[in-house]
C-alpha cells in the first residue's frame, strides 16, 4: 500500500501471484482427465480457505479458536438444508458465512472480554455443542444419517456438476478469498491485529480497542470457515456430523502450525502438505495423525515459523538479506 | 489555570500491600509536574492507574474535568493522554515506521474507515519528520527488536507523540539514555510545552528534574509526603529523609 | 433415587475435581493450560490396564504406572515440550498440548487398540446397603479415594516446604524468584505432581468409562471447565467447580436430557463467566 515501507516485495509478490494462479490454472490440464484427482485438488482447495481464516485468528491476532470445524460445520448445514429446499446456492453460501460470523461474534464477546483461555475452553465447547446438535436433531439435520443429494450450483447457467466445474468455482472462491484476506491483513486493521499479537498492553495503550479486534478476527476467521463449509456441502453432495467433529478443528491447527502460523503462504502449504501426503502414502489414518502430530510439536519448539519459514533460511544464507514477507 | 488531570484518593493494592494510598494531586494546564520517590514507591502503579492498565482498587481519577477511572485504556488514550513506560513497550516484531504509524492510527476515523484507508502519506510524513528530530530515520524500516536500547526508548518516546496527547506522562524517560540525547530530549519537551501540552514527569535524575519541572510531587510507599516547586522540594526534610534514609 | 444421584454427581464430580486440581496447579506453576491433561488419565489408565492384564496384581500395576507417568507425563512433558515454551505465548503452549493430546490418543490407538476394553472392577460390585438406601461401591470409593487424596495434596501445599516454594511461585513469580526458588525446579515438580494426580483419577474412573482411547477427552474438558467455574487459581475452586460440574451433569441426565447435558455445563460456564470473571472462588490475576 501507498508509502508503507520500502522493502515492499513487488517482485516477490508477483512470483507468489504466479506460482497460485499457475498451480490453479495447470491442475484441470494435468489431472483433468481424473475425476477424483479434481475432487482431491477441490477438497484441498476448500481446507485452504478455512486454514486462512484460522490464521487470521491465530496466527496473526494470537487469538486461538478450537471450534472452526463447527463453524464450518454451520456453513455446511446452511447450504445443504436450503439448497435441499430449493434455495438457490448463491443465497445460502454467504447466509451461512453470516451464520457462522454472527456465532464468532456471540461466542468471541463472552470469552474475549476476559482471559484469554477462556476462548480456547468457549469454542471448544461450542465445537462439542454444535456436534451434538448435528448428530441428535434428526428432524433438521438428519443425525449421523446425514444428509444426501447435496445439489451442485450453476453459474449465471454454467451447470457446475462435474467436477472439474465444481473445481473452478472453489478457485474462483478461493483466489477472491486471498485477495479479500491480503486486503485486510495489509489495511489498518492488519496492523492492529498484529500489534495485538506482538504487545496486547501497548496496543492499548495506542488506541486499539483490544475486544473490537479481537472479536473482528475471530468472527471473520469463524466466516471464512463457514465460506468453506458451504462449498464442502455441495463438492462432497453429502454431509454427516462425522465430518464436523471436535478433533477436526485440532487437525486444522495442525495443518496451520505445520504451514507457518502467521505466514500468509502457511496456510496454502499445511493444507496442501498435510492433506496431500496420505494420498501418496496410503495406509492406516491414524499413523498420519500420530506423525503429523508429533512433527507439530518439534516445529512448535524449533521452528516456529513453519514450512513457509524455510524461505526466510534461503534469503537469510544464501543471498544474505532479510527476507520479504507478503503481509507487512 | 485549569486542571488537566486531577487524582482524588487514588488507591491500588495487591495483595496486602498497597502500593498506591490515597493520593491527592492535580496536574495543571501547560504544566510539567514531576514525580519522584524512591524505588518502590508507587510511582509506576499510579501511571497504570490513571492510564487504565491497572484498575484502582479506590479513589477516582478526572482528565480535563471528566471522570476516566476504570475506563479502558484505548479509551483514554484517544482522549488524549499518552505515555511511555518504564520498562519500553514496543511491537518488537514490527517496523519502527509501523509502530509510529500504530500509534496514530486508531485516533482516526472509525473502525470500518480503517479497513479502506489506502493513504497514509499523512501519518508517514508525520511520522519521518518525528524520527528525523529523534535522529533514528535510518531505521525507519528496521524491526523494533533490532534497536538497540536507547533507539527503542526514543521510538518510545516518537509514538506517544505521534497523536499529539494533550497530556503526556512519561515513566523514566531518562534512564538509560545518553547525556547529550537527554539534553536534546529535554529542550524537545520544553518546546512542546510551550505550545501547550502538559506532563506528567517520573524521573531519577534530579538535575533534570529540578531543571525541567515546574512543581513536583513526592511520593514514598504509597502516599504522598509533599509537593512544591523544585526549590521548596530541594529543602524539604522529610523528602530528603525518604531518599537518603532517615 | 434423589440421594442415589446426589451421590453419583458427586462421585463423578470428586474426580472431575481431582483432575481439575491437577489442571490449576499446572496453571499456577506455569501459566500452561494443558489440553492433553485427558490424555494423560487415557495413557495412565491403558498402561494400568495392560499391566493388569500382563497379571500384576493391581497394587503393583498402580505403582508402576505412577512412576512411569511421573516420568513420562511429568518431568519428560515439562522438560521436553513446556520449558523450551515457555515464554512463548499462551496459544503456543496451548496449541502444544493440543498436539500432544491429538499424539497420546493417536499412538494408543494406532499402536495399542482403538477398541473398548472393560477395567476390573478392583472396588467390587456389591452396593452398600443404609437402610433404603443403596449405594454403588464404585461411587462410595471413588468419593473417599478423592476426598482423601485431595486432602493430601492440600496439607502437602500448605505444610511442606516444596508445597510452599510452589504457593510462593503460583502467587508472585518475581517475588519467588528474588526468595532464591529456583522456578523451574518447582513447576517440575508440578508437573510431576499432576502426573500421579492423574493415574489415581484414571484409577477411579477406568472401571466407570472402560478403557478406550478417547476416555479422557471428555474427562479432560469437564475438568478443565470445572477448574474455570470453580476459579482457577484456587484449589477450593476446582474442588468446588468439579463438584459442581459433576451434580449439575448427573441431574441434568436424570431429568432433562443426556445428549445435552454438555450444552447445560457449558451455558453454566458461560454465565459464571460473564458474571464473575474470576470463577466462584478465584481471585483476580496479573
Ligand atoms: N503487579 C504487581 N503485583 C504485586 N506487586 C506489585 C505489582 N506492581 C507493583 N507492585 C509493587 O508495588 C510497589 C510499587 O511499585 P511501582 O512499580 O509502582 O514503584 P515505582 O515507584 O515505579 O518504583 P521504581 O522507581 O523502581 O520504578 C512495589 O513494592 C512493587 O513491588
Ligand atoms: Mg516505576
Amino acid at each position: 500500500m501507498a508509502n508503507r515501507s520500502n522493502n515492499k516485495p513487488i517482485v516477490w509478490r508477483l512470483l507468489h501471484w504466479g506460482i497460485f494462479l499457475g498451480v490453479i490454472g495447470l491442475i484441470p490440464i494435468i489431472f483433468g482427465g481424473n475425476s477424483y484427482y479434481m475432487y482431491v485438488a477441490t477438497l484441498i482447495g476448500v481446507y485452504i480457505i478455512t486454514i486462512m481464516g484460522l490464521n487470521l485468528t491465530i496466527g496473526y491476532t494470537g487469538q486461538i479458536s478450537l471450534g472452526h470445524a463447527a463453524f464450518m460445520g454451520l456453513g455446511a448445514y446452511t447450504v445443504a438444508l436450503m439448497t435441499l429446499n430449493g434455495y438457490s446456492f448463491w443465497l445460502a453460501l454467504p447466509l451461512g458465512a453470516s451464520i457462522a460470523f454472527v456465532a464468532g461474534l456471540i461466542l468471541g464477546l463472552p470469552a474475549l472480554r476476559v482471559k484469554h483461555h477462556y476462548l480456547a475452553l468457549v469454542t471448544l465447547g461450542f465445537g462439542t455443542v454444535i456436534y451434538l446438535f448435528l448428530s441428535n436433531e434428526h428432524e433438521i439435520t438428519g443425525g449421523f444419517s446425514g444428509l444426501p443429494g447435496i445439489p451442485r450450483p450453476s453459474f449465471f447457467g454454467i451447470n457446475l456438476s462435474s467436477n472439474i466445474a465444481f473445481y473452478f468455482l472453489v478457485a474462483g472462491f478461493l483466489v477472491v478469498l486471498t485477495i479479500m484476506m491480503l486486503w485486510i491483513l495489509n489495511s489498518r486493521w492488519g496492523r492492529a491485529f498484529k500489534a495485538i499479537r506482538e504487545n496486547d498492553m501497548r496496543a492499548e495503550m495506542v488506541g486499539v480497542s483490544l475486544l473490537a479486534y479481537k472479536l473482528l478476527a475471530f468472527a471473520i476467521g469463524a466466516a471464512y470457515a463457514g465460506v468453506a463449509g458451504g462449498l464442502l456441502a455441495p463438492l462432497m453432495k453429502f454431509i454427516d456430523p462425522t465430518a464436523f467433529p471436535v478433533h477436526e478443528s485440532f487437525w486444522f491447527l495442525i495443518m496451520l502450525i505445520i504451514g507457518g502460523s502467521g505466514r500468509f503462504e502457511g496456510a496454502f502449504i499445511g493444507a496442501i502438505v498435510v492433506m496431500l501426503l496420505p494420498q501418496f502414502l496410503r495406509g492406516a489414518q491414524q499413523l498420519y495423525f500420530v506423525v503429523f502430530s508429533a512433527i507439530t510439536l518439534v516445529i512448535l519448539i524449533f521452528w516456529p515459523t513453519g514450512l513457509a519459514g524455510l524461505s526466510d533460511v534461503f534469503f537469510r544464507r544464501v543471498l544474505k538479506r532479510n527476507p520479504p514477507q507478503l503481509t507487512k | 489555570m485549569n486542571n488537566i488531570l486531577e487524582i482524588k484518593g487514588l488507591k491500588k493494592s495487591f495483595y496486602q500491600l498497597e502500593a498506591v494510598g490515597g493520593v491527592d494531586f492535580e496536574v495543571k494546564e501547560g504544566e510539567i509536574l514531576g514525580l519522584i520517590g524512591p524505588n518502590g514507591s508507587g510511582k509506576t502503579t499510579l501511571f497504570d492507574c490513571v492510564t487504565g492498565i491497572q484498575r484502582p482498587s479506590g479513589g477516582d481519577v478526572f482528565f480535563m474535568g471528566k471522570r476516566i477511572t476504570r475506563m479502558k485504556p484505548h479509551n483514554i488514550y484517544r482522549l488524549g493522554v499518552g505515555r511511555t513506560f518504564q520498562l519500553v513497550q514496543l511491537f518488537p516484531g514490527m517496523t519502527v515506521l509501523d509502530n509510529m504509524v500504530m500509534a496514530i492510527q486508531e485516533s482516526e476515523g472509525t473502525i470500518l474507515s480503517r479497513l479502506f484507508q489506502i493513504d497514509e502519506s499523512k501519518d508517514v510524513r508525520r511520522a519521518i519528520e518525528l524520527l528525523e528530530f529523534l535522529n533514528i530515520i535510518h531505521l525507519k524500516n528496521e524491526v523494533a527488536k533490532n534497536l538497540s536500547y536507547g533507539q527503542q526508548k526514543l521510538l518510545d518516546l516518537g509514538m506517544v507523540l505521534m497523536s499529539d496527547p494533550k497530556l503526556i506522562m512519561l515513566d523514566e524517560p531518562m534512564a538509560g539514555v545518553n547525556a547529550t540525547l537527554g539534553r536534546e530530549i529535554c529542550e524537545r519537551l520544553v518546546e512542546l510545552n510551550d505550545r501547550g501540552c502538559s506532563f506528567l514527569v517520573i524521573e531519577h535524575n534530579m538535575r533534570m528534574v529540578m531543571g525541567l519541572c515546574h512543581r513536583i510531587v513526592v511520593l514514598d510507599y504509597g502516599k504522598k509526603i509533599a509537593e512544591g516547586s523544585p526549590d521548596e522540594i530541594q529543602k524539604n526534610e522529610q523528602v530528603m529523609a525518604a531518599y537518603f534514609g532517615g | 433415587m434423589f440421594i442415589q444421584l446426589v451421590v453419583s454427581g458427586i462421585s463423578i464430580g470428586a474426580i472431575y475435581a481431582l483432575v481439575a486440581i491437577g489442571f490449576t496447579l499446572l496453571w499456577q506453576a506455569s501459566r500452561t493450560v494443558n489440553f492433553a491433561q485427558g490424555d494423560f488419565l487415557t495413557v495412565s489408565a491403558v498402561l494400568m490396564f495392560i499391566l493388569v492384564c500382563l497379571g500384576v496384581p493391581f497394587i503393583l500395576a498402580l505403582l508402576v504406572t505412577v512412576g512411569i507417568s511421573a516420568v513420562l507425563l511429568g518431568y519428560v512433558v515439562k522438560r521436553g515440550i513446556i520449558q523450551p515454551l515457555i515464554d512463548r505465548s499462551h496459544t503456543t503452549i496451548i496449541v502444544a498440548t493440543i498436539a500432544l493430546s491429538f499424539l497420546a490418543s493417536n499412538s494408543i490407538s494406532t499402536f495399542w487398540s482403538a477398541q473398548c476394553k472393560p477395567f476390573p472392577q478392583i472396588f467390587g460390585m456389591t452396593p452398600y446397603r443404609f437402610g433404603s438406601i443403596i449405594l454403588s461401591r464404585q461411587h462410595v470409593w471413588t468419593i473417599v479415594i478423592a476426598i482423601a487424596l485431595i486432602l493430601a495434596i492440600n496439607l502437602f501445599i500448605q505444610r511442606t516446604k516444596p508445597g510452599k516454594a510452589m504457593q510462593a511461585v503460583a502467587q508472585n513469580r518475581e517475588a519467588a524468584k528474588i526468595l532464591g526458588i529456583n522456578i523451574s525446579s518447582v513447576t517440575t515438580m508440578v508437573f510431576v505432581m499432576n502426573a500421579v494426580i492423574v493415574v489415581f483419577a484414571a484409577m477411579l474412573i477406568a472401571p466407570v468409562y472402560m478403557v478406550r482411547f478417547d476416555m479422557g477427552a471428555q474427562l479432560g474438558l469437564k475438568a478443565f471447565y470445572s477448574a474455570t467455574i470453580g476459579g482457577f487459581n484456587q484449589i477450593r475452586g476446582a474442588l468446588l467447580g468439579g463438584f459442581l460440574v459433576g451434580v449439575i451433569e448427573t441431574f441434568t441426565s436424570a431429568y432433562i436430557s443426556t445428549e445435552y447435558r454438555e450444552l447445560v455445563v457449558l451455558v453454566v460456564l458461560i454465565a459464571v463467566i460473564l458474571i464473575r470473571k474470576e470463577g466462584l472462588l478465584g481471585t483476580e490475576e496479573r
